[in-house]
């Protein structure tokens, strides 16, 4: 590199002060940006990417400082700069974009105003006539929609890709030179993380602007970045130009990680590293094959399933009471509008859709958490549409339909060992008695769902992210279900740990001949893990069939734009 | 805004008829024959019973309450039958006293504690996060008649600097004619600035005692909820958009963290404003907790009575203003209005 680089992080290392001791969260890193380049910092939960950006900003917490080694900004040491200079650069020369929009929003404040607020400080009044006019130019260029009203608007009144355009317009407000966004897509839709990125990536190279992109998502990665560091531990393992990295992995590290990213082609075998792949899929040649068309009736029937909300709330039956008139809008909105499908014996399939789209409601009466307004919900024979959700718990059927829910940690109860969960349906429902039974069966199942037996007495903060979807699994297949609805099981863990959990689900269908309804917005893990995939819009239902099919073959344009927002890495690891 | 006061104050009413059964039948249930206590210990049985006949006393009970009812809505309260005084009047004179005092002890309470817990979230493990832990344990550990007298002990009766604790006003003084019932006020819009002397140095030393109890919950909201809000990722982005710590503290966190500390207010105003007796009798305060548990121990219906409905009232009133305040603060909340 010829010319000075913008930003160069050299021999970083941030230690953490914690009850146990200092914690190095990053050590020894070297990171250089140059001017207009966009980089990314790819790693899983606790490789220190997020925290290399904090100590670039120095916004690390309290516990946190930088040890050794020095960050250098445009000439500026950000190690020895006083706290104004800092607060000086950080927001006009540095600034930064947030996983979860919403909440990096002041919710109580108009996003006019919080964008207003950063050009007070930073922009002298002179400068500028009218911080106002000013702001809604930035929410203009972030392509909001009449911006002028939104500039009123506050973050709840926004939806999620709506928000993350406002903390964009934010953070580039004051023409910075160096954009970190961080994880700016993760928790949107697909669709939208297309708009986002293809938004970051136009406003920055238009202003000639060096970004920071940090993801575990390598396919981001490599669709939108010039570099590519990969960071495992607090590490940086490999540094590489995107195409290269893909072409021509060095590290074990970046190859298992590019292993484990459900991508076109592969199996769910190919996931999981070289020598594992291997060993598992003995097993699962060995399982018979799923038992789909054996029997003619199908375990699951649902027949023009409708869920109505009424549009407003407490004040419409506020209003009825004293006699008002109804409002003349249509009072109820239809989550659910006359969706009809079926899973077979043995059967995975997959609902997809983005959010909204009405899979989780449809999932929620599925399972009698949630009563329908119409329709046929036909369970083994069986009609249960009928039951009341607050009747469905003590019934024999509860026990043949389990779930396992989206985020491992708060489907958990922390105050219950992970024995004391796995046991939780078991003693509701099961027939399992006594101590040493219960605990037999539970180690039973932590066997199967490969969750060693020392864990077993661990609360869940002292489990991991996968250890804790373990546990849910095993939760879930305590009482021989026949149908396990996995809402989003794999959304909140590493790519890793998801092809892990991936095959594990898959392993323990083949053997135990259970059907899964497996709702997820990712048409990738779906394609994985399913025999038929049905895709949802505004709550109808716009293709269904076998995934294969639908994924190289789609007939609806909608699920063709959710094929084509997917982006994929360059080239095919082999 | 109007609609929804209108709707709230709407929702009040059944509340209401239920503290007007439940006060009026709780107080015949309980113990104590008011007839007899009226008599004397010396009377005849024939004497009682003519007492009995004269307070209606005899009657159904279900006459009674219809008799109660109707009084109520002509805003009649009854007479206390140891003042001998209509209940509307004493409580019309005695609920400024209390509201006044509770009100100045609140303000002076709000005023140390919420900066205390500001500052004391804001520097963790500091000096002012121990003091504000040591004062505010402190604070609400003592019983307000100890530090009450610990105050009096020493301001009036050792160091001199405050009037003896009789009252509302030094006797050499003739109370200011009432406008808003709050001496405070009155004296000033009187323009007797003696008078109004007097009165704050009547006030200071109660109004501190109910500040040293009511800085506890106060300082503790407002340091948990402004933890809270600190570690939040909106203020994160705050910093590092670089803007000013006072902005971040004081925009971004401070505002979001207000709203536990209102709803803590609230419940510690009404829950003062009736409930501290033991200052009231500790510094003579004609206030309204120390007549009602007056009224309560010689059986007198209808002061209590007329206390616990007047405390619902406020209660409701105050709840009203709390979720106005909310509004205001919170856009989220305005919505569902």
């Amino acid at each position: 590199m010829t010319a000075r680089p913008l930003l160069e992080v050299q021999d970083l290392t941030v230690e953490f002060t914690t009850r146990r001791g200092i914690i190095k969260a990053v050590q020894h890193v070297n990171i250089s940006v140059a001017k207009g380049e966009t980089l990314a910092i790819v790693g899983e939960s606790g490789s220190g990417k997020s925290v290399t950006s904090y100590a670039v900003m120095r916004i690390l917490d309290r516990a946190g400082r930088i040890a050794e080694g020095s960050v250098m900004f445009s000439g500026i040491d950000v190690k020895a700069a006083s706290e104004d200079q800092m607060r000086d650069l950080r927001g006009r020369e540095v600034s930064m974009i947030f996983q979860n929009p919403r909440a990096a929003l002041n919710p109580i404040r108009k996003v006019g105003d919080q964008i207003e607020d950063v050009l007070r400080t930073h922009v002298q009044q002179a400068q500028v006539a009218d911080h106002g006019e000013k702001a809604i130019e930035a929410l203009e260029q972030v392509k909001i929609v009449r911006p002028r009203e939104r500039y009123h608007a506050y973050p709840f009144e926004l939806s999620g890709g709506m928000c993350q355009r406002v903390v964009i317009a934010l953070a580039l407000a004051c023409n910075p030179q160096l954009l970190i966004a961080d994880e700016p897509t993760t928790g949107l839709d697909v669709t939208t993380q297309k708009a986002v990125m293809d938004l970051i990536v136009e406003l920055t190279k238009r202003r000639a602007m060096s970004t920071i992109l940090i993801t575990h998502d390598l396919g981001l990665a490599a669709a939108y970045c010039d570099r590519v560091v990969v960071m495992e531990k607090g590490r940086v393992v490999e540094t590489a130009k995107a195409a290269d990295i893909f072409a021509n992995p060095q590290h074990p590290y970046t190859r298992k990680l590019m292993r484990a990213t459900p991508r076109l082609g592969v199996s769910l075998r190919d996931l999981l590293p070289e020598e594992e792949g291997a060993l598992a899929a003995a097993p699962a040649e060995a399982a018979p094959a799923p038992t789909a068309s054996a029997e003619k009736q199908p375990l699951l029937l649902i027949e023009k399933l409708v869920k109505e909300y009424p549009r407003q709330g407490a004040t419409a039956t506020l209003g009825k009471l004293f006699g008002r008139k109804p409002p003349v809008e249509p009072d109820v909105f239809r989550a659910v509008d006359g969706i009809s499908f079926s899973i077979g014996h043995g059967e995975s399939v997959g609902l997809v859709g983005e959010s909204g789209c009405g899979k989780s409601t449809t999932s929620m009466m599925v399972m009698r958490l949630l009563d329908q307004t119409s329709g046929l919900i036909q369970f083994d024979g069986e009609d249960i549409g009928g039951i009341q959700p607050a009747a469905f718990a003590r019934l024999p059927q509860r026990s043949r339909i389990q779930m396992v829910f989206q985020d491992p940690t708060d489907s958990l109860n922390p105050r219950f060992t992970a024995v004391r969960a796995i046991a939780d349906p078991i003693m509701q429902l099961g027939d399992i008695r006594g101590r040493d039974a219960l605990r037999t069966r539970c180690e039973e199942l932590a066997t199967m769902v490969g969750l060693p037996h020392n864990l077993l007495d661990r609360f869940p903060h002292q489990l991991s992210g996968g250890q804790k979807a373990r546990v849910g699994i095993a939760r879930a297949i305590a009482l021989h279900p026949k149908l396990v609805i996995l809402d989003e099981p794999t959304a909140a863990l590493d790519v890793s740990v998801q092809a892990v959990v991936l095959n594990l689900l898959q392993d323990l269908k083949a053997r135990l001949g259970m059907s899964y309804l497996f709702v997820s917005h990712d048409l990738n893990v779906v394609r994985l893990l399913c025999d038929r995939v049905i895709v949802m819009r505004t709550g109808r239902i716009v293709e269904e069939g076998a995934s294969e099919k639908v994924l190289s073959d789609p007939q609806d344009d909608y699920t063709k734009e959710l094929l084509t927002a997917i982006p994929h890495p360059p080239l095919q690891v082999h | 805004m109007l609609t929804m006061i209108g709707k709230r104050l709407m929702f009040a009413i059944p509340s209401l008829i239920g503290v007007v059964i439940v006060t009026f039948l709780l107080t015949r249930a309980l113990p104590g024959d008011p007839a007899a206590y009226f008599a004397g210990p010396a009377a005849t049985k024939e004497a009682v019973e003519q007492i009995r006949k004269k307070l209606g006393l005899d009657k159904p009970l279900i006459e009674q309450f219809f008799r109660y009812t109707n009084d109520l809505a002509h805003g009649d309260f009854g007479n206390s039958l140891t003042t001998g005084q209509p209940v509307a009047t004493e409580i019309r004179n005695r609920l400024p006293a209390s509201a006044e005092l509770t009100l100045l002890g609140l303000i002076v309470s709000i005023v140390i504690a919420i900066p205390l817990g500001v500052l004391a979230a804001t520097r963790p493990g500091s000096w002012i996060d121990h003091l504000c832990r040591i004062t505010t344990t402190a604070g609400v550990s003592l019983p307000v008649f100890f530090t009450g007298l610990m105050l009096v002990y020493l301001f009036y009766f050792q160091l001199g600097w405050s009037p003896a604790p009789l009252g509302r006003l030094d006797v050499f003084y003739s109370a200011p004619p009432t406008v808003t019932g709050f001496y405070l006020i009155d004296t000033l819009i009187a323009r007797d600035f003696e008078a109004f002397r007097s009165a704050l140095s009547q006030l200071i030393l109660p109004a501190t005692t109910l500040a040293i109890f009511s800085l506890a919950p106060i300082a503790r909201m407002t340091r948990a909820s402004m933890l809270a809000v600190l570690a939040s990722e909106f203020v994160r982005t705050a910093r590092a958009s670089g803007l000013s710590p006072t902005t971040v503290i004081v925009t971004y966190a401070f505002r979001n963290a207000m709203l536990p500390v209102i709803t803590t207010l609230s419940m510690v105003f009404s829950f003062l404003l009736g409930a501290n007796v033991l200052v009231e009798k500790v510094f003579a305060w004609p206030g309204i907790g120390s007549y009602a548990v007056e009224a309560l121990i010689s059986s007198d219906f209808a002061p209590v009575q007329g206390f616990v409905l007047t405390m619902a009232v406020m209660y409701v009133l105050l709840n009203l203003v709390i979720d106005i305040l909310y509004g205001v603060i919170d856009p989220r909340v305005r919505l569902e209005g």
